[in-house]
């Protein structure tokens, strides 16, 4: 692998809260090569924006930030706000959740994009429109010439989406950041969006994290997934190993979650039982533990490491969970199938 | 690229706030007429007390003269001409008014978006120096401080600056209330992960989004501050002989209004007239600002 464009090393971020310190995320590592797309999974409050917002340097100034994040081969820790402003547009772009409010409503699209486009570099006005409209062309727009002059809000939620994809490509970052990029946006638009992004990533050759709850999104975008919870990878892997072999009971509980299109099968969903844990304080042992079905004791009692999985093409796949090797062996979701009969049948009889 | 270059309209500028906003003014018939008439009034106030400077300094014999040919607004109790005074005073209110709402729309605008954006001790520190001037009756300082200034006696530029030294407050509460709120916009934190700084994300972002409350409110210090320097002068306290405003004039003809109503109406009248346009302009130009009336262009 050629330099990363991408290399986290035991980031660490924590909050000062009324109740203690709130470790958001704890220990993560990982590189992301050139057009590498890094797919982020977990429930609400794992973390995942924490880190996004981590690796452009725009976490709030009550974040303690520990570790090491490199994009490019530039420390973004411990950096100056003001050394950053080169770097954000430039280096790393970052498209966020709601395009209905992530663009200004008092400028036209065109001045947006063109603004974007001369804000790092000196670039004529006339450079700048016909960069523009090619921005826009790239991401999908139809008529880009007249979507130059029209205000955000006489566009749709998903050419909006497209609009700051275009915004975020201006000046070729190697690394986009996108945190739950569809999850606003109506699901026949969600698709067509993704594939503006996908076309814009193979353009600019940039890597992109890839925030989200959906694992149909992560299937069909990512490489690799990172699986958080409550602030820690406890999986990381190829997306063929991660779908097909997965090795920690809470990944098994996310896939046990999805419902499956292909075969109209009479197959019920399955839930992981219990709620995430809050990480004020962590009492040690798996933080998964209270909510996993195949809990023993060793897993009340220590953390497990996150470590190797053997893996049939040699590649890395890593798992926190003490029975690793017997987790990655068994169906996917089927632990929880017992478990939710379990639950369904206190249910029955409750009425 | 170049294929875009020949098709695509680069000749023509892109659209900017401002022009589009200039589109929309020109269609509002409203403001355009304040604006006709406030151009009106200003051109005939130049051009009558440059033709006839001493205007409102001739004595004449003829002592509070209902409007005639020769005097079209009257005259005073002590004959002088009504209609230059008029014009000469209505002149000498737009200067002041000019200068108080620069004042106010410069330092209100820049302390507020100080406040707001960046918070914290910076934020604490400026609103209580506001609350101090807000809390201090104005007149009383002006009073004071009048004292102090005029005592070359009352320098038309030296009123000015002292109301405009004290109007800011308001239009700073108001653009730090309008950042508090603009900063936690989602747009603001997408534009800072483009890479803009504090700088670039107040003056391209959060100003054009305060632009029409920032407008209209200037617009209401202009007639704040005509009202203001009036009441100054009824206490002795504003711009003194042979300066004139119109508020001068108002409150000299206030007495008068039954016996010899032209004294008091005419001045009173042209200073509704220009107060009235300078809303009317503000109204107009807060509707252009806000990007839903956006017409499009062609
Ligand atoms: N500014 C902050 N101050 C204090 N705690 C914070 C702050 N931002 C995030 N947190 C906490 O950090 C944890 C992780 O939050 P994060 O936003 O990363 O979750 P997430 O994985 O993105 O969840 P979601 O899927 O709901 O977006 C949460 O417990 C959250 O309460
Ligand atoms: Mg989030």
């Amino acid at each position: 692998m050629a330099q990363p464009v991408v290399s986290v090393k035991g980031l660490e971020v924590s909050f000062a809260t009324e109740g203690g310190m709130l470790n958001a995320v704890r220990g993560l590592t990982f590189e992301l090569a050139e057009q590498e797309v890094l797919g982020i999974v977990g429930e609400s409050g794992s973390g995942k924006s924490v880190t996004a917002l981590a690796l452009i340097g725009l976490l709030p100034k009550t974040a303690v930030v520990k570790g090491s994040v490199e994009i490019d081969g530039e420390e973004i820790v411990g950096r100056a706000e003001k050394d950053m402003y080169k770097m954000r547009g430039s280096k790393i772009a970052m498209i966020f959740q709601d395009p209905m409010t992530s663009l200004n409503p008092v400028y036209t699209i065109g001045w947006q994009i063109i603004e974007a486009v001369r804000s790092h570099g000196k670039v004529s006005k006339d450079e700048a429109k016909v960069r523009a409209i090619e921005l826009l062309r790239l991401s999908g727009i139809p008529r880009p010439e007249a979507a130059l002059d029209s205000y955000p809000h006489e566009f749709s939620g998903g050419m909006r989406q497209r609009v700051v994809i275009a915004i975020a490509m201006a000046n070729s970052p190697r690394v986009m950041l996108a945190d739950e990029p569809t999850t606003a946006l109506d699901v026949t638009v969600q698709a067509q969006v993704l594939l503006s992004l996908q076309s814009a990533l193979e353009k600019t050759k940039a890597a992109l994290v890839l925030v989200t709850h959906d694992l149909g999104v992560v299937a069909g975008m990512a490489n690799r997934v990172i699986v958080m919870y409550a602030g820690r990878v406890v999986e990381f892997a190829n997306v063929d190993e991660l779908f097909y072999r997965p090795s920690m009971p809470y990944t098994h509980g996310l896939l046990g979650a999805i419902p499956s299109h292909a075969e109209d099968s009479d197959e019920r969903l399955s839930q992981i039982p219990g709620a995430p844990p809050t990480m004020l304080n962590h009492a040690g042992g798996c933080p998964f533990a209270p909510r996993c079905p195949l809990a023993q004791d060793v897993c009340r009692s220590t953390e497990p490491a996150l470590e190797p999985v053997a893996t049939a093409d040699g590649s890395v796949h890593l798992s926190a969970c003490h029975f690793r090797d017997e987790v990655s062996s068994m169906p996917v979701a089927s632990m929880f199938k017992g478990a939710e009969q379990i639950l369904e049948g206190a249910e029955d009889s409750g009425h | 690229m170049s294929i875009f270059r020949k098709k695509g309209r680069s000749g023509e500028k892109i659209e900017t706030q401002w022009s589009t906003a200039m589109r929309n003014f020109r269609k509002d018939k409203m403001a355009l007429t304040g604006i006709a008439i406030f151009v009106i009034i200003l051109i005939v106030a130049l051009v009558q007390t440059m033709l006839n400077p001493k205007g409102w300094s001739t004595l004449t014999t003829d002592f509070a003269k209902p409007p005639s040919w020769h005097h079209p607004f009257g005259t005073t109790d002590s004959g002088l001409d009504l209609m230059s005074g008029c014009l000469k005073g209505a002149l000498q209110d737009l200067i002041i008014a000019v200068i108080v709402s620069t004042m106010a729309l410069v330092i209100g605008t820049a302390v507020g978006a100080v406040a707001g954006y960046f918070g914290g001790l910076l934020d604490s520190v400026l609103m209580r120096v506001v609350d101090l001037l807000l809390v201090v009756p104005l007149l009383t300082i002006l009073i004071v401080m009048s004292n102090i200034f005029s005592s070359g006696g009352g320098s038309p530029l030296a009123i000015a600056l002292l109301i405009g030294f004290l109007s800011w407050t308001y239009i700073s509460r108001l653009v730090r209330a309008e950042f508090l709120a603009l900063r936690e916009r989602p747009f603001v934190e997408a534009s800072i992960a483009l890479g803009a700084s504090s700088w670039r994300v107040i003056t391209r972002h959060l100003i054009p989004n305060a632009i029409g409350v920032i407008m209209v409110n200037t617009t209401l210090t202009v007639a704040g501050a005509i009202l203001l320097e009036s009441t100054l002068s009824y206490l002795g306290l504003g711009i003194v002989p042979p300066a004139v405003s119109l508020g001068m004039l108002v409150q000299d003809g206030q007495g008068s209004a039954t016996t010899s109503p032209w004294q008091f109406f005419f001045p009173a009248g042209l200073l509704l007239i220009i107060v009235l346009c300078v809303f009317v302009i503000g109204d107009g130009m807060q509707a252009a600002f806000d990007p839903r009336n956006a017409r499009r262009r062609k």
